[in-house]
């Protein structure tokens, strides 16, 4: 074992304890802190495996965008430093066998999955290669402008749910 | 290769001989000197404050006709070390029902923030943390974590002043974070690198500032608002919320944000050099490393006496226009700026070989345009709203002379 997999090891101890100390934790500004937790160590994943694009916008979306979305809502709409509410109701055995079940599902299909693994070294064009693909026609550019568009519907959606009918 | 002309290079080239000959493995070796690196670059980025807090009171103080600190050491140099002794033996005081953890670990993510994005600013050919090949992106996705600092201590001080700053902080500093990063794309595509080290080297010819106004201004305000400081510190406007989201904080803690805040403007001044105005580049730069990093200071300083120079002159902008300012101008403006410089950059990319200032040329006539017609729609529109409002408050100010007072700021004009 050298020194790569051990640290990969204790990031993912890290990370799986965080993980669960999101569901776990009653406050919820504390889960989201320990969210963001593991999103920072999902990036570092990203970098240990040479893909610094993806680990920079690992923390521009999901830390810089979403988890501060998510504890702006939090500050907003409970209250903030008293918040002890019961953090199971009674269809929690359900949820747990679903939630098992899920995770072996998961696991068991992706051991199947035969994951191509090389070891020659990143090319340093790797961006400019990605930036080509997803405008390539032959390649990733319907997928793409697809995302686009779905994503602006969401955008407008979500404008004409939140909009005040009376203004 | 003498000391004088690049001493980061001769004194790592003289460690690394050093270890070598202790019989030390390359890797180590390798691992003693960026560990090494990281320590100066960080504690470069954390002394720098002292002088800057000192430069900057000056500075204002010169602009308001007073003398500003002249008193301990030599032209008032070690005021700022006096200070920073008296934060430290100052009390620390943790608020009642605070959020113990967070409430600690808010001030030092504020730091940390701002000082790794000086991992990948050049100072010179080669002095530089790392360059990385997303360093563009690098730059916003650290800055967004300082972001996430002033939320954090805003809401664990348990108090309503703070948790209003923090509020404040999310309606500004992410707002403004879409502008920024649209102003961000434009030198990365004349560049075509996101690299720091490259957007530098692009720039041999011609600085991104001749053929990107628009965006090095918006890439500048945008800059501002983030480190949250005058004309938009509304998030510890001190007349309307005390202190805004460091109310509670004492002594060491509260002298963290400060650091923040001041290595936050420096670093404003140090990117808009890197971005728009050729970073370390200049004559003589790439034999003599010194040269550049002094380039490179002097840009950034520029950088920061602006951002010190609007601070003194500009009033807080009131928390609508702020946004109206963001969304109504700045986006469009952004938005406007990008996809005149992808046009404007491929039609007149064949003479780009042959003689890049016509690039140059062909994008500053186009962004002046756009931004003259862009000036015009705004004051149109203002002059439109003026007169609106001047016709409802005509006929109020008549009937109503009891209550003229209510409508009066309107009427005014």
């Amino acid at each position: 074992m050298d020194a790569l997999q051990i640290f990969f090891l204790v990031l993912s101890a890290i990370m799986v304890f965080a993980a669960s100390q999101v569901v776990t934790t009653n406050n919820l500004v504390h889960s989201a802190l320990w969210l963001i937790v593991t999103f920072f160590g999902m990036a570092i994943v990203f970098v240990l495996l040479e893909a610094g694009f993806f680990a920079a916008v690992q923390v521009v979306v999901y830390i810089g965008a979403i988890a501060i979305l998510i504890i702006f809502a939090i500050m907003l709409t409970r209250r903030v430093m008293t918040d002890n509410t019961p953090q199971t109701n009674r269809l929690w055995p359900l949820a747990a066998v679903v939630a098992i079940a899920l995770f072996f599902g998961i696991t068991t299909t992706l051991s199947l999955v035969p994951f191509g693994v090389s070891n020659t070294p990143v090319p340093a064009d790797e961006l400019a290669r990605m930036g080509v693909a997803l405008t390539d026609p032959n390649q990733f550019a319907v997928p793409f402008m697809l995302t686009g568009v779905l994503l602006l519907a969401a955008m407008i959606g979500a404008i004409t749910v939140a909009r005040d009918d009376q203004a | 290769m003498d000391f004088f002309q690049d001493p980061v290079g001769f004194i790592a080239k003289l460690l690394t001989d050093l270890l070598l000959g202790f019989g030390l493995p390359a890797e180590l070796t390798g691992l003693i000197l960026t560990t090494l690196g990281v320590f100066v670059v960080a504690t470069f980025g954390l002394t720098l404050p002292l002088a800057l807090i000192w430069w900057e009171r000056r500075v204002v103080a010169r602009m308001q006709d007073r003398v500003g600190p002249n008193r301990v050491g030599p032209e008032g140099l070690l005021q700022t070390v006096a200070d920073a002794i008296k934060l430290l033996i100052k009390e620390d005081i943790t608020p009642i029902g605070a959020d113990k953890v967070v409430y600690n670990i808010a001030p030092i993510l504020a730091v940390i923030s701002v000082l790794m994005m000086w991992a990948v600013i050049p100072f010179a050919v080669n002095i530089y943390g790392t360059d990385l090949n997303v360093g563009a992106l690098y730059i916003i996705s650290v800055g967004s974590l300082g972001t996430l600092a002033i939320m954090l201590g805003g809401w664990a001080s348990n108090n309503k002043y703070a948790l209003l700053g923090a509020f404040r902080t999310v309606a500004q500093l992410v707002c403004y974070e879409v502008p920024l990063i649209l102003s961000l794309i434009v030198p990365v595509m004349l560049a075509g690198t996101m690299s720091m080290q490259g957007i530098v080297a692009a720039q041999s010819n011609y600085w991104f500032i001749v053929a990107a106004p628009i965006a090095a201004l918006i890439f500048f305000i945008t800059s501002v608002a983030e480190t949250g400081r005058a004309p938009f510190d509304l998030l510890e406007a001190e007349s309307e919320i005390v202190a805004g989201f460091h109310i509670e904080y004492s002594g060491m803690k509260f002298g963290m944000f400060f650091v923040a805040e001041f290595l936050h403007a420096f670093t404003v001044g140090a990117l808009t050099a890197t971005l728009f105005l050729g970073g370390w580049s200049g004559p003589g730069a790439e034999q003599y490393p010194i040269l550049g990093v002094i380039y490179f200071m002097l840009k950034s300083a520029l950088g920061y006496f602006v951002v010190v120079w609007m601070r003194a002159t500009l009033p807080r902008i009131r928390i609508d226009h702020m946004l109206d300012l963001n969304w109504k101008f700045l986006v469009p403006l952004a938005m406007s700026a990008v996809v005149l410089t992808a046009i404007v950059a491929k039609l007149v990319e064949p003479w780009a070989v042959a003689n890049p200032w016509i690039v140059a040329l062909a994008l500053f006539i186009a962004n002046v345009a756009a931004l003259f017609g862009a000036l015009s729609i705004v004051s149109q529109m203002a002059r439109g709203m003026r007169r609106a409002e001047q016709a409802q408050a005509a006929p109020a100010v008549d009937h109503h002379h009891a209550d003229a007072h209510d409508h009066a700021p309107a009427a005014a004009h």
